[in-house]
């Protein structure tokens, strides 16, 4: 079966450690993820914002980069999410409609590949660190990842998992939303970041790379230290600590 | 900041007045809060809370797909009941209705409860204009009518105010300082609301839910004054959203489990009244004489319009706007319409046909999703801002530099090759601006962003140059599947094919 790696172009770009650790940790059940070259962006910053025409050009990229898989996996609940809008964007276009279909159907995002289809849920890994878990709501509330991450880290030995009060709260980031309503982004942001500290967590971890980016950008803004960490990254390094 | 005057603002410009306002940021943060933990604990307790929003959605999009039948059933029902059934078009129609009654029954006073749609086509204003002085009765409500602002909140309209607030204000009305204690100050605007009552010569309330099969209208509500709104004056007028309709009692007990919960977290108001035609002879109280306008000031613009014909599901619960992170931010008058947080986002536009002029609404919302998951009819409002801005990229309406931008965005990403070429461009460019992993530049598009936050740089070799080598050491030491774990894959795909798959979209 021919299980692809959907890389996202922000991991791609700034956080290629993100796809590594993916790859690594996968290879070790045995899955040998494959790289179609011809992938770029989602489409989400367009179609969010209502250049469907432009969103569609760049969807073209990942509809024909994944065409021949049976899995596509991604490190971003909202990049996956993105994907399960292709039926909507195509809505109109017969011919590309069916492949946006089919790509919707065999999309997850890491942990739901990890956690449903592999059934993996300790992956060996010792991690002796008081970490803080911000889920991503595009993840979470429209994907429905909610126990794959936690049910993950209780797995990891030595973790401590200290609750991030309002958790469920958006970080603020939303795409252009956080360049055209800075103001109102950096207000949620702020929070986001006083909550983090509040926790005394020695790392932030999360599913979703433009979150902790944002989360991360504000924190070393103020010159805080909190580690942030995508969670395949926290779970491999837990793993070569093993 | 008053809510009255929006001239000409942007939303932008609303929130920075609002991010500014310390207690208002406060006093709503305050409130939204307790009130989502009440709605968030009522939910768990109720124990069944998704089948029930199942429940309710599907009984709000069964009445909607057969409004015109609904609407037809309950006013002949109203009417038997010795009810006057108008129809009102227009926002326009409907204040012409209301203001001929008041002339005709010689009103000098009319008392308010629970009327969103009366704040909608502003029926205060044109009331006072002919002589009649309309005096909100819910203490919320009086406290923003004293104020001279406009409702914040659909359902607490001066969320935005601390009690220390609303001491200064009551205490100007009494003459005399008030402590800021909630018993005292609700103590004074009962007394003082007393007499009104007594006076008036029209109860004016809004409608929860009118009944078809009975053409009975029901009333949420905790202080009882709609109670007495509709009982002691003589003539009696109800304004109701044409989308208000539910067709049967049976309707109402899921309706009546989704709404105090969403709203407040209670799992019932302390009154719940259903209003059955005026007074009869062997009523003890009511109204003499009886009114319902229907309206529908844009409201029928959403049927058959298959991206925002659930608007007209919502049950004004207030429960997305107490989930929204940017509504905790900035509160309702930022939104500059009736209407505030994300449906009022997604219906403020909508009810106005008009994008072009409230654009920037669409644009105050992260997307999150939060809207959706707290409705109690799972109307998908994170979906609904995206159709508004894309409807107005397609009526040319688009931001020229962010137009511009998007193409360009569509030429890079929709070949790989300028993609690459791209991100090597912005590693040799980024060179003037990277200090120690990161820019912290303001200008340009990072302006904003770097307000706030450190932008990353990119990386010095993306993960597709790394590929390569990535992939060979991968490949000499790589595992061989543990055969569950392959029988698990290939189970997966097999029932996604036959739509089993458990990884659905919109699941809230
Ligand atoms: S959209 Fe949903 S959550 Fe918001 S007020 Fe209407 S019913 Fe309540």
């Amino acid at each position: 079966m021919k299980v692809s790696l959907f890389i996202t172009c922000l991991s791609d770009a700034v956080y290629p450690r993100v796809g590594e650790a993916m790859v690594r940790l996968l290879a070790r059940y045995g899955v040998r993820l494959d790289f179609p070259q011809v992938q770029t962006c989602c489409g989400q910053p367009a179609f969010n914002s209502g250049y469907w025409k432009e969103a569609r050009e760049s969807a073209a990229t990942i509809l024909k980069a994944f065409a021949d898989s049976d899995f596509v996996i991604s490190p971003s609940g909202s990049c996956t999410g993105m994907i399960h809008h292709y039926p909507k964007l195509f809505e109109n276009d017969p011919e590309w409609l069916p492949k946006a279909q089919e790509l919707q159907r065999k999309s997850y995002e890491f942990t739901q590949f990890l956690v449903q289809v592999l059934g993996v849920k300790d992956v060996g890994a010792v991690f002796p660190h008081k970490v803080t878990y911000h889920p991503s709501c595009h993840g979470s509330r429209l994907l429905g990842v909610k126990d794959e991450p936690l049910e993950l880290m209780r797995h990891v030995r030595g973790l401590e998992l200290v609750p991030l009060p309002f958790a469920e709260d958006c970080c603020g980031f939303g795409g252009t939303f956080a360049v055209k309503m800075a103001d109102i982004s950096g207000a949620m942001v702020t929070e986001k970041a006083d909550h983090v500290r509040e926790t005394e967590a020695e790392v932030l971890v999360g599913l979703d790379m433009a979150c902790l980016m944002n989360i991360a950008g504000n924190l070393r803004y103020r010159g805080d230290k909190v580690k942030v960490l995508h969670l395949a990254e926290l779970l491999e390094e837990g793993v070569k600590r093993a | 900041m008053s809510g009255t005057d929006k001239g000409g603002t942007t939303v932008k410009e609303r929130a920075g007045l609002a991010l500014n306002d310390e207690f208002l940021r406060k006093a709503v943060k305050f409130t939204t809060e307790r009130l989502r933990n009440g709605k968030k604990a009522a939910a768990e307790q109720h124990g069944n809370w998704d089948e029930w929003r199942e429940r309710g959605r599907q009984i709000r999009l069964h009445t909607i797909a057969h409004l015109d039948y609904y609407l037809n059933l309950f006013a002949d029902n109203a009417r038997k009941n010795g009810v006057h059934v108008h129809f009102a078009e227009t926002g326009e129609e409907a204040v012409r209705i209301s203001l001929e009654i008041a002339r005709r029954v010689r009103a000098k006073t009319v008392v308010k409860s629970k009327s969103m749609v009366t704040e909608e086509l502003h029926l205060n204003h044109a009331l006072d204009s002919i002589g009649v002085e309309a005096i909100e009765t819910d203490l919320g409500e009086y406290i923003i009518q004293l104020a001279g602002e406009t409702p914040s909140h659909i359902i607490i309209p001066a969320i935005h105010k601390n009690r220390y607030q609303i001491a200064d204000l009551l205490s100007a009305e009494a003459g005399e300082t008030l402590p800021p204690d909630t018993t005292v100050l609700a103590g004074f605007v009962r007394k003082k609301l007393r007499e009104k009552f007594l006076e008036a010569d029209i109860g004016m309330t809004g409608c929860n839910f009118a009944i078809a099969e009975t053409g009975s209208m029901v009333l949420f509500e905790n202080e009882g004054n709609a109670r007495m709104v509709t009982t002691v004056p003589k003539t009696q007028i109800t304004l109701m959203g044409m989308e208000r309709i539910i067709p049967s009692w049976a309707d109402l007990e899921v309706m009546a489990t989704l709404l105090p919960r969403s709203a407040t977290g209670q799992k019932l108001t302390v009154y719940m009244s259903g209003i059955t035609g005026p007074k009869r002879v062997a009523d003890g109280d009511g109204p003499e004489e009886m009114h319902i306008i229907i309206v529908d000031n844009g409201r029928s613009l959403q049927l058959g319009d298959p991206e925002f014909q659930e608007l007209l599901n919502c049950i004004r619960c207030g429960a997305c706007l107490n989930a929204c992170p940017v509504y905790r931010h900035i509160g309702g008058h930022a939104y500059g319409g009736t209407y505030s947080g994300p449906i009022g986002a997604v219906l403020t536009p909508a009810l106005k046909k008009n994008v072009a002029e409230w654009d920037d609404i669409a644009n105050a919302s992260s997307l999150c999703g939060a809207c959706y998951e707290a409705c109690p009819v799972k109307i998908p409002l994170h979906e609904m801002l995206i159709y508004l801005r894309r409807r107005k990229v397609e009526a040319g309406r688009g931001n020229a530099l962010e137009t511009a931008g998007m193409k360009g965005f569509a030429a890079v990403m929709g070949n790989v090759k300028r993609y690459r070429t791209a991100l090597k461009l912005g590693r040799i460019g980024q060179k003037l601006v990277v200090r120690e992993g990161g820019i912290r530049l303001k200008v340009g598009p990072l302006k904003g962003w770097n307000a706030y936050r450190v932008a990353p740089s990119l990386a010095k070799e993306t993960f597709r140059e790394r590929w390569a080598t990535l992939e060979q050491e991968i490949r000499s030491d790589l595992r061989e599947m543990d055969p569950t774990m392959k029988e698990r894959m290939e189970r997966a795909a097999r029932e996604r094919e036959n739509g089993k798959g458990g990884h659905s979209h919109g699941e809230g």
